[in-house]
């Protein structure tokens, strides 16, 4: 559905992106992450032709963005990173124009059905007579996506689409995006990790323009670090607790935390490279009769995952390398 | 193209900018028939006709100001750059809004020529090449405007450069008589847009300074949609 070879983009000396690369089926659900400046919008305004790559093609359903701009353009969904509007129009206005600007059919009746089911399924039906501007940020936000589904695109593009909202618009606009994603091949941007893990199948980790990673969702983590983090409360004795965790071999980093409870301890454990450790902790404390209270995994941190994926980082202790990189590979060519 | 078009058209008449315009383009027919026509007590309008070549540079830059820099301010041109529209798609959807808008304006000339005519005889060949001429006077000018508005992201420059450009060709004549180059002269007198406007004002239409305004017009609008593709390449 969406393809992109060797692009590259220059602005003066500087490069945005370096030579990226990837595949997109129809139906995935993918997201771009990285940093501010990491190169996700410049990826995506390439990809909808907003502005042309210094180097390399990009393919959206069978048709270049560059030799067939009409084409390719007809079928893609665009929500800009700042949605954008002309101050002076109201939602059925401005939905009615991008209708004409997409060349959608002027017949009224089938024009009015088909923006009304789109606010319906935006949630923007009863704005539809009011000004844009007048209007807060999270029903902005559904106005430039309901733009965005006026052409049923095949592709949907959303750069950083929950920036500035609040946790229920959030919510509200992650679930559009799922929905979306039943009928759409969607590209979503962020530099939220969970935002991404929340929506998406795949992700695409963008680094200084290139691409750091690539592959299924539930490897991301495990790339990352390579390595399971958890916390875990118990009753009894830290020092105890110390010494029932030295003796397990599949642990690589034993890091107390802060008392939250009379009479238990609290430690962040980190496992060997690929390695699961819940089990062998748990039974670890079972076997020297002290309870576990709560056991729960660490989300690697996105900028330790940055770290680890540009390579930049210090293993935490000693770790595995040659290992790592085998499983950061095997992430990659999935 | 239509859909900018469209856009464009309405938009000028949600602010008040449209009828800002059409008034004063009004007001200024309604001035300069009153002082030359009823108190002249004639049906000769080529003195109102050369009069409105003034007030139609001057009006144009404010009609054009916004056209392109606001987009580019506002980014809403990413909409509009991501639908499957061509550049010049846009650039003439755009183009064409505003030249509705000054037909509109320069529509009440007609309207006096028509009024005179229930009072006295009124030669209408004469009327209709006037109103060509300031057809074609702001063909051109539009063109120019919209390409400057194209440069920059702020209307006001937008405006101060189309006003500039408007009052240089006013004074071109003037210059060509100060220079004592041939050459430089002959350019002059070739790029005067008086120079080529006034033959209508007299009843003249010919067909080369047609033909030179339109050339004038389809230049600045290819120049328009090269600024903004040469944006894309940046």
């Amino acid at each position: 559905m969406l393809e992109v070879k060797d692009l590259v983009k220059k602005y003066g000396d500087k490069t945005a992106i370096d030579g990226l690369s990837f595949h997109i089926d129809s139906g995935e659900v993918v997201g771009l992450l990285g940093l501010n400046g990491a190169g996700k919008s410049t990826t995506m305004n390439c990809i909808t032709g907003y502005i042309a790559p210094t180097k390399g093609t990009v393919t959206v359903d069978g048709h270049d963005i560059l030799k067939e701009p009409a084409k390719a353009k007809s079928v893609i969904g665009y929500l800009p990173e700042v949605f954008s509007f002309y101050s002076d129009m109201k939602v059925s206005e401005y939905l009615d124009f991008v209708c004409d600007l997409k060349g959608f059919p002027r017949q009224q009746k089938l024009r009015k059905e088909h923006i009304d089911r789109i606010c319906a399924q935006t949630g923007i039906r009863d704005l539809k007579g009011r000004l844009i501007r007048n209007l807060s940020k999270g029903y902005r936000q559904r106005v430039g996506f309901a733009q965005a589904l006026i052409n049923d695109p095949k592709v949907l593009i959303l750069d950083e689409p929950t920036v500035g909202l609040d946790p229920s618009q959030i919510i509200e606009i992650r679930q559009l995006i799922r929905e979306s994603g039943k009928e759409s091949t969607v590209i979503v941007s962020s530099h939220i990790l969970t935002e991404i893990q929340a929506i998406c199948s795949r992700i695409i980790v963008i680094h200084g323009g290139r691409i750091a990673w690539d592959g299924p969702t539930e490897q991301l983590l495990l790339a990352g670090t390579g390595r399971k983090e958890i916390t875990i409360r118990g009753k009894g004795d830290a020092e105890a607790a110390k010494a029932v965790l030295a003796e397990l071999s599949c642990i690589e980093q034993i890091t107390p935390l802060p008392e939250q409870e009379e009479g238990a301890f609290d430690f962040a454990v980190t496992g060997a490279v690929g390695r699961d450790i819940r089990e062998e902790v748990f039974c670890a404390f079972s076997k020297a009769g002290m309870p576990l209270l709560q056991m729960s995994s660490r989300e690697a941190s996105l900028e330790n995952m940055f770290l680890h994926l540009t390579g930049r980082d210090e293993p935490v202790s000693g770790g595995d390398e040659p290992a790592d990189a085998a499983a950061k590979q095997e992430g990659g060519e999935r | 193209m239509t859909a900018v078009f469209k856009r464009e058209f309405r938009a000028y008449f949600r602010t008040p900018l449209g009828y800002v315009i059409i008034a004063v383009a009004y007001f200024f027919t309604g001035y300069y028939f009153f002082s030359y026509n009823i108190y002249g007590g004639t049906t000769d309008f080529t003195q109102l006709f050369s009069l409105l070549f003034s007030v139609v540079l001057f009006l144009i830059p404010v009609l054009t100001m916004r056209l392109l820099s606001e987009e580019k301010r506002s980014r809403t041109d990413q909409l509009l750059l991501t639908a499957p529209v061509s550049r010049i798609g846009i650039v003439i959807g755009k183009y064409l809004s505003a030249l509705c808008v000054f037909l509109i304006a320069i529509l009440g000339t007609l309207a006096v020529a028509v009024i005179a005519s229930f009072y006295g005889k009124v030669d209408w060949p004469c009327v209709i090449g006037n109103f060509l001429g300031l057809v074609l006077l702001g063909v051109a000018e539009i063109s120019i405007c919209l390409f400057l508005s194209s440069l920059t992201e702020s209307q006001v420059i937008a405006a101060v450069l189309g006003f500039a450009v408007s009052l240089f060709l006013m004074l071109v004549d003037a210059v060509s008589y100060v220079t004592k180059s041939p050459v430089l002269q002959r350019f002059f007198a070739y790029i005067s847009f008086n120079e080529r406007y006034s033959p209508f004002t007299r009843g003249i239409v010919e067909l080369k300074n047609a033909v030179f305004f339109l050339t004038v017009a389809a230049l600045f609008c290819v120049f328009s949609t090269a600024v903004l593709e040469r944006k894309r390449w940046n």
